[in-house]
């Protein structure tokens, strides 16, 4: 990633010896409360996935690593399940959002902040709700079911395995539009932020060059927002890989991913070690993803 | 407009000149068709348990919006644990924020990838260790363990948003103002704070709407206390009151209609100071 000109100075040295404690002092009852509820209960879920035992007699260390095969081996469908589905709904909300996002930041005037508004808004009504709506939206012998049907659009998507028996919900197709539309303005945000930095005089330089408007898009506008795509697809596929409600709401158990593992292992089974190996694998394998795609996205020209 | 000797035809010319428009259109048009749903169904009167299928219009829900055993007190509670998350989330991360942007100390880097940590993980994995620390400890689930996971949570956005705000900020206003013999309490007071006032803010609405609206963390840390997301997680399964549908569109009404003010009256601000 190039860091732009906005990039903030490095912050200044403490002004006197008297103020060297001070950074110390401020800092030490976030960071207190950080170790003591973020750190620690990491520390307690290592300790407690290599521990075996039962409910009724205790759990003890015995260093068992094999929960953590265990549980891949068991549970690895609803990994890749997971992986993929959180990968189709980034590409999806970066399909639908650059345009939106576009949108507010060049073509849109004086309705800026009212478009702004209208995507931050659904934020305020619970996202639970929402993601109960969509079950009215997409119900069999809804409107979209109706009309998706008579366009043999169903037809060709139960083909393809996406949805099935001509319904939409309790597919992985409902899934995925679930979690493109939980996450969305995830992506809308930072790609916004982004874009609005460009300059304007940049489009008219590339257009007195005699760019075409697709020219200028991609070698000015969107290298320039690069930044913001790397936020958003990370905004968007962390939650999305570990999200549980868009598949208990509108998946059927064959669209079960690894957070609804997570959540009934712990929530339900009481099996806490392989909850917690779960957590770490997820943890781990997301970690690892992101490493990746920075390095990708950092040091590589994407265009 | 000056008649351009056109390639394709004027339509044709028109569609691709706004595809962009048409298309950013139809996504927002998908954001928001869920609160359109909500919004209708919340004057839904449905025959069985679930509120699902249209079937006749009633206003029953709106003049009864509490006739719905626990739902209230779910909603109370929730905007009472968010009210406390966001004070101590705002008052930690904010110390912390001040911290990070304005001194250099040995452990920066190390202290600021331990606040992003919690923001690049999945919500679940953090739900989970934090209740295995709190049966380890054999801290009972309930009001308390709630707060502790929201202010967790909270902080680390807190940070970023002050953090952002306190590092652009010009260094030169706070040493015009000692050079105005202002001691260093009127110079934070007067000058620091001022500045940094719409970070805190943000990070504290950002605060609260996190904690309000959680659910997966809650989820793992509530024990059988029901906030306003459990409530209508329970209801999914047991059946869902137009109650719910009630809520949720009044709570937008009120957001969008306190952001429109906000910007009416930063804009008229603005046109009175440049008149």
């Amino acid at each position: 990633m190039t860091t732009t000109a906005t990039a903030p100075a490095a912050p200044p040295a403490a002004p006197a010896r008297r103020g060297r404690l001070v950074p110390y002092w401020l800092l030490l009852p976030g960071i207190l409360w950080l170790l003591l509820f973020f750190v620690a209960p990491l520390v307690y879920q290592a300790s407690t996935s290599v521990q075996t035992g039962s409910l009724e007699d205790g759990f003890q260390v015995t260093w068992h690593v094999a929960t953590y095969w265990d549980a891949l081996a068991q549970y690895y469908p609803q990994f890749l399940r997971s992986v993929g589905y959180a990968t189709a709904a980034t590409v999806l909300c970066l399909l639908l959002g650059y345009p939106l996002a576009y949108l507010i930041a060049f073509r849109a005037g004086r309705w800026r902040t009212l478009l702004m508004v209208l995507v931050v808004a659904p934020f305020f009504t619970s996202f639970l709700i929402r993601t109960l709506a969509w079950k009215t939206i997409l119900s069999d012998g809804g409107p979209v079911v109706s009309a998706l049907g008579s366009l043999h659009v169903l037809g060709l998507t139960d083909a393809l395995g996406l949805t099935e028996g001509h319904r939409l919900l309790a597919t992985p197709l409902a899934v995925v539009c679930g979690l493109t539309y939980n996450f969305l303005p995830f992506m809308i945000l930072p790609l916004y932020t982004s874009l609005e930095r460009i300059d304007g005089r940049l489009h008219e330089a590339a257009g007195d060059l005699y760019a075409r408007p697709l020219t200028t898009f991609r070698h000015v506008t969107f290298p320039l927002s690069l930044p913001g795509v790397v936020a958003g697809t990370l905004l968007t596929f962390i939650p999305a890989a570990g999200d549980y409600i868009n598949a208990e709401l509108l998946g059927s158990p064959d669209q079960k991913m690894i957070g609804n593992v997570i959540q009934s292992q712990f929530l339900r089974v009481l099996d806490y070690p392989t909850a917690a190996a779960l957590s770490f694998i997820l943890m781990a394998a997301i970690l690892a993803m992101v490493t990746v795609y920075l390095r990708r996205a950092g040091t590589e020209d994407v265009v | 407009m000056a008649a351009a000797p056109g390639r394709s035809p004027r339509p044709l010319r028109w569609l691709r000149r706004n595809l962009v428009v048409l298309a950013g259109l139809a996504t927002l048009a998908y954001l928001l068709l869920p609160n359109v749903v909500v919004t209708v169904f919340s004057f839904n009167k449905p025959n069985g348990r679930f509120n699902y299928k249209w079937q006749r219009f009633s206003t029953d829900a709106w003049t009864h919006p509490c006739d719905v055993d626990g739902l209230c007190g779910s909603l109370s509670l929730s905007l009472w644990i968010a009210l406390w998350a966001t004070l101590g989330a705002t008052v930690l991360g904010t110390a912390a924020a001040f911290a990070l942007a304005r001194y250099r100390f040995r452990a920066r880097s190390t202290v600021s990838s331990l606040v992003f940590l919690p923001m690049a993980m999945p919500e679940v994995v953090m739900a989970a260790s934090l209740a295995t620390l709190f049966l380890n400890t054999g801290v009972s689930f309930g009001f308390w363990t709630i707060l502790v996971a929201h202010i967790t949570f909270c902080l680390s956005f807190v940070v970023t948003a002050v953090k952002a705000r306190v590092t652009s900020m010009d260094p030169r206003l706070e040493q015009a103002a000692q050079d105005l013999y202002a001691t260093p309490l009127q110079t934070f007071l007067r000058v620091t704070l001022p500045i940094a006032a719409p970070g805190i803010a943000a990070g504290a609405l950002l605060s609260f709407a996190l904690s309000f609206d959680d659910f997966v963390i809650t989820n793992f840390n509530a024990g059988s206390t029901v906030t306003f997301p459990m409530f209508v997680w329970g209801a999914a399964q047991r059946g869902t009151p137009v109650q719910i549908n009630v809520i949720g569109t009044a709570m937008f009404v009120i957001a969008v209609l306190c952001v429109l003010a906000g910007q009416l009256a930063g804009s008229r601000r603005k046109r009175s100071r440049r008149s």
